[in-house]
């Protein structure tokens, strides 16, 4: 997720989307990304943990980003 | 004196770099991506464009690239790299240079020919300015916010690593108008801007003399050869 405190203009635009359907209790929005990563074996905390560390080192860029969570999936999502 | 220009899958302006390391009377070596050789080359420019289309973020695959171990090695020599747009992009991923980059504040791609002020003139690409000379030079980005946590920002701008500053126009919401930086060393500078594409008459931006005129990034090839020639 981009951090809590940097503007996220992307997020500020569905904002004003959202005003615009008449959905006024929403008071903001934030985009941030999510990534499924798959293996060809049961997940074990050693993976989650390499998982992790890409997810800090790589998948983000922690100047601007937060990972929020790096969970197991039981079933693969999305088309494979 | 050899100057290599990387070549990154999506790279667009690394012909425009070697064409003013050219002009500024240097030999420009086009280097690869792929590769772990930097051919012994004097300076390395990382040239503007859009990265394996900007997956990821702007600048993070490449910022992976083998030719970056070997980049990012250099810099630790002290050689001068020099990264426009998509390469200051690469260089912030690589954190060879504070701060990282966002999507433009106003979420439109933006090209003008921008105003900005050079404060750090002991630099290895900005020794031939004088400080705070205001100069003019092409911009063309939709990632090209900086951004900084405050901790950073008050310590680059407390050791003089903010080398350019947006000047009358913020165009992208940087942080404190901040259009480019360096390392705390001075050899490795990153901004925004298109020094490249301002280096030989009938081809720059406009200028109050006349149309297209304008070479105001001459001058950072003029300040890399001169830090070579000081370094020999």
């Amino acid at each position: 997720m981009p951090k809590a405190e940097l503007l996220d203009p992307q997020g500020k635009a569905v904002a004003g989307a959202l005003v615009r359907l008449g959905k006024t209790e929403f008071s903001g929005v934030r985009i941030g990304k999510r990534f499924e990563v798959t293996v060809d074996r049961p997940v074990d905390d050693a993976l989650l943990a390499e998982v992790r560390e890409l997810a800090v080192d790589m998948f983000s860029n922690s100047v601007i980003e937060d990972v929020v969570s790096v969970t197991a999936l039981r079933e693969p999502q999305g088309p494979q | 004196m050899r100057i290599g220009v990387v070549t990154f899958p999506g790279s667009l302006d690394d012909r425009d770099a070697q064409r003013a390391v050219r002009i500024a009377g240097a030999t420009p070596v086009a280097l690869w991506h792929g590769a772990h050789d930097l051919e012994g080359v004097d300076a390395i420019i990382l040239p503007g464009g859009f990265s394996y289309g900007d997956y990821l973020r702007a600048g993070a695959i490449a910022s992976h690239s083998p030719i970056m171990a070997e980049v990012i090695s250099a810099a630790g020599r002290g050689v001068p790299v020099l990264g426009i747009c998509n390469g200051f992009q690469t260089l912030a991923e690589a954190r060879l240079v504070p701060g990282a980059h966002t999507r433009n504040a106003h979420q439109q791609f933006i090209r003008r020919d921008q105003k900005l002020r050079v404060e750090n003139t002991s630099t290895a690409w900005t020794n031939a300015f004088e400080t705070n000379d205001e100069i003019i030079i092409p911009m063309k980005n939709a990632d090209g916010r900086f951004v900084a946590d405050a901790e950073t920002l008050k310590r680059i701008e407390g050791e003089g690593q903010v080398v350019f500053r947006y000047v009358e126009v913020n165009p992208n919401g940087s942080l404190n108008d901040i259009a480019g930086v360096a390392n705390e060393r001075g050899n490795v500078v990153g901004l925004m801007p298109h020094p490249e594409h301002a280096t030989e008459p009938g081809f720059g931006p406009d200028t109050a003399e006349a149309m297209s005129s304008g070479t105001d990034g001459l001058r950072f090839f003029a300040s890399v050869m001169s830090t070579l020639t000081a370094m020999a």
